[in-house]
């Protein structure tokens, strides 16, 4: 299978790679658009900040090229954000797959939000044979509010968005490469979509 | 619901895993990829590997290892020890590493922490502090304890976060190796001055203290080394005896 993995100017995308590898699926990290074009399944991870994200994303036409993709898409984390229409991170117009918006927590707690929380209300071919309440890993300052697109939601400080779906786009705020058993059994049913 | 987390930690030398006790007469307990795979398996929410080897020859295996732990085990991960530079991190941010600490090279240049913070994120930048206690005054050493500084815990915490700094792994050197609980009191004062999470090191002996130090030392996460190294507590074990006693935990 081929797998291309959207190379931009973030962090983290090692850690999806080497997720890859553990699942036996070799992928490739790039933003050659020919390459992502023809992939089977393309992932849009990333830790970062939003609007140099975008701004990189634009400069080099990544975004609509994103816009363009027929295949299954998973975005993970930042990639997520840059899914949705807008967020406040930088006061930032995003590529508005998702019409959810994203905001910052209010810092009534510890922000970032760092470490296991659960996911109920879970929807969608990605959690298949995945239990309500399961825990995954999450690394985050800024979240989806709740919409229509949402296949996963979350409480912390507020309740957010924790997956979302349209069409043949995914979006995960948490990140699968690192939760555990239960994060691989989410990449897998995303390979098999 | 946020749990809160439980995180062996593995302190490296020649690619082996030691114990210091009290920060010295070190021991041998293992491969570390080994009890990294057996910790992930028995429900641990993250590891940290400390490489307490300096060369820099010695450096280039513990990047190496680094690589095969990533291989090899599905939740996050923290890597540090004489860490001194951008390079030194993005070497294990390459190799796989999720997060990384810095300690004496951060207290002696503390712009490394916004360098750091800028180019590769604060999630990734964890501080590590080793702290103990002077009367009423809680201080900052360096070099793995041994150099005594003048800054204050709390101050020196502040202005890291201020820098970029994204978590707080605090180690009572008045703790650590002794198994009579963790420092409750530093670690809540740090914990409730600073809007990231903290880390309490130093000290696990019972299961017991780890419900002390989530409830009264309010802190986010809890690391311990020997009681997990050596059996003394099963991680599976601990987990029900805190979900028992109403602390939110991830259970496998």
């Amino acid at each position: 299978m081929s797998i291309a993995v959207i190379k931009y100017n973030a962090g983290n995308i090692r850690s999806v790679q080497i997720a890859l590898d553990r699942l036996g699926v070799s992928s490739v990290v790039t933003d050659d658009p020919d390459i992502i074009r023809s992939a089977e399944k393309v992932i849009f991870p990333g830790v970062g900040e939003a609007s140099s994200a975008m701004k990189y994303l634009k400069e080099r036409k990544l975004d609509e090229l994103i816009l363009s993709l027929k295949q299954p898409v998973l975005g993970i984390c930042l990639g997520l954000q840059l899914m949705c229409s807008y967020t406040e991170e930088g006061n930032t117009s995003c590529l508005g797959i998702f019409d959810n918006r994203v905001i910052r927590f209010p810092e009534k707690d510890k922000v970032p939000h760092m470490g296991w929380n659960s996911i109920s209300d879970l929807k969608g071919p990605l959690f298949e044979s995945i239990a309500d309440d399961s825990h995954v890993y999450f690394v985050h300052s800024y979240a989806a509010e709740p919409g229509v697109d949402q296949i996963a939601g979350t409480e912390y400080i507020i309740p957010f968005a924790s997956a979302l779906q349209k069409d043949n786009f995914y979006a995960t705020q948490f990140h699968p490469e690192k939760s555990g058993d239960i994060g691989q059994q989410i990449l897998k049913n995303f390979m098999e979509l | 619901m946020l749990t809160k987390r439980i995180i062996p930690c593995l302190d490296i030398k020649d690619g082996q895993t030691v114990k210091g006790v009290k920060f010295e007469q070190i021991r041998q307990v293992g491969d570390p990829v080994e009890l990294a795979r057996l910790y992930a398996r028995s429900g641990a929410d993250e590891l940290t590997f400390l490489d307490i080897t300096a060369t820099i020859e010695d450096r280039r295996t513990f990047a190496e290892l680094v690589e095969k732990i990533a291989h090899n085990i599905n939740i996050p991960f923290t890597v540090g020890g004489g860490i001194k530079n951008e390079d030194d991190v993005a070497r294990l941010l390459d190799a796989g590493a999720d997060k990384i600490t810095v300690n004496s090279a951060a207290v002696r240049n503390p712009s490394l922490i916004d360098k750091l913070a800028g180019r590769f994120g604060s999630q990734c930048v964890v501080l590590a502090v080793d702290c103990k206690q002077y009367d009423f005054i809680s201080r900052v050493h360096l070099d793995g304890g041994r150099t005594p500084t003048d800054r204050e815990t709390l101050l020196w915490v502040k202005e890291a976060v201020g820098r970029g700094a994204g978590e707080i792994l605090l180690t009572s050197m008045d703790h650590d190796g002794t198994k009579d609980g963790f420092a409750l009191e530093i670690t809540k004062a740090v914990s409730e001055s600073v809007p990231v999470p903290v880390i309490a090191s130093g000290g696990a002996g019972t299961c017991e203290h780890f419900v002390d130090v989530f409830e009264n030392g309010k802190a986010d996460a809890a690391l311990a080394a020997s009681i997990f190294h050596f059996g003394e507590i099963p991680i599976p074990e601990l987990k029900k005896y805190l979900n028992a006693n109403k602390i939110p935990v991830r259970m496998k």
